[in-house]
């Protein structure tokens, strides 16, 4: 078994609000992040495979299949565009905690028909970096054993 | 305790399949099929277990971490062709998959013994790729 990770950098705005929360309660909470016109990150998104290196080809994922299918399920929407309009966050407030989230579950949805042919391919979990000092990564990352 | 050590080589390499088309290669390999060749600045991650000697404090001698990784792995992978340089390439197609592999193979002997074992390799063909290979057996990811 081997771990491939392929890194994904996009740029994206938004602004963190809750309507479940008062005005003051919004500020308090989320300070910046609140400004009601939004600010953007240069995120990244780590996608972290695993499985069986295939021993004719060398390979464990074909990336040219990977590239294409997270840029279909995640990033096509997310790229140059702000989070708050998409439908995932509509009701979601769009904190990166959130957007690994949702990058996770739009990868697992989709994950088995994106690689037919490569049925050992998988998706151990995603990690996302909203700068160079936040990162944010599901629970599997770190504790699945290889 | 875990510890990493990184180091880096630059090497070309070209992957493809004697077996196969070249129209075959490119749909495996993509531009890497390309029988001429091309190069990486690989940077490779070596994470060892140990625990820290209650004298030194340390794991582990770096030093002699950083010589282990050099005459192993630096000194004959580096400015080289891989496919045609390096053992096993000419019949183990140089992915980062089994360049990793190959790596966790010539350093995994040398930390059978000595204070520290072998934990993971991690191995970086470019900024937004790497690959980590912890050997065959199951053990906790660092």
């Amino acid at each position: 078994m081997i771990r491939l990770t392929r890194q994904y950098k996009f740029a994206a705005s938004h602004r963190l609000h809750s309507e479940a929360l008062s005005e003051e309660e919004n500020q308090r909470v989320y300070g910046k992040c609140n400004n009601p016109y939004g600010h953007g990150h240069d995120y990244v998104l780590q996608v972290v495979t695993r499985g069986p290196v295939n021993p004719e080809t060398g390979l464990m994922v074909h990336l040219g299949t990977l590239d294409a299918f997270v840029g279909r399920a995640v990033l096509d929407a997310m790229r140059n565009n702000n989070l708050n309009d998409l439908a995932d966050f509509k009701t979601l407030v769009p904190t990166t905690e959130n957007l690994a989230v949702v990058a996770e579950q739009h990868l697992r949805a989709g994950w088995a028909g994106a690689f037919p042919d490569h049925g050992t391919v998988a998706l151990v979990g995603v990690r996302v970096l909203e700068t160079a000092r936040n990162s944010f990564e599901s629970s599997g990352v770190r504790n699945e054993r290889t | 305790m875990f510890i990493t050590r990184k180091a880096e080589f630059s090497a070309s390499h070209a992957c493809r399949l004697s077996t196969a088309s070249d129209a075959r290669n490119r749909e495996i390999y993509g531009d890497a099929a390309n029988p001429r060749g091309h190069g990486h600045n690989y940077v490779f991650e070596v994470t060892l277990e140990g625990e820290p000697d209650p004298v030194t404090g340390m794991i582990v001698d770096l030093k002699e971490v950083k010589d282990i990784l050099n005459r192993e792995v630096v000194e004959p992978f580096d400015h080289r062709f891989l496919n045609y340089e390096v053992a096993p390439f000419d019949h183990v197609v140089p992915t980062t998959e089994n360049v990793a592999i190959e790596i966790w193979r010539r350093l995994e002997p040398r930390f059978q013994t000595g204070p520290a074992r072998l934990a993971n390799v991690r191995l970086w063909e470019t900024d937004d790729l790497f690959v980590d290979y912890a050997g065959r057996g199951e053990r906790a990811r660092p």
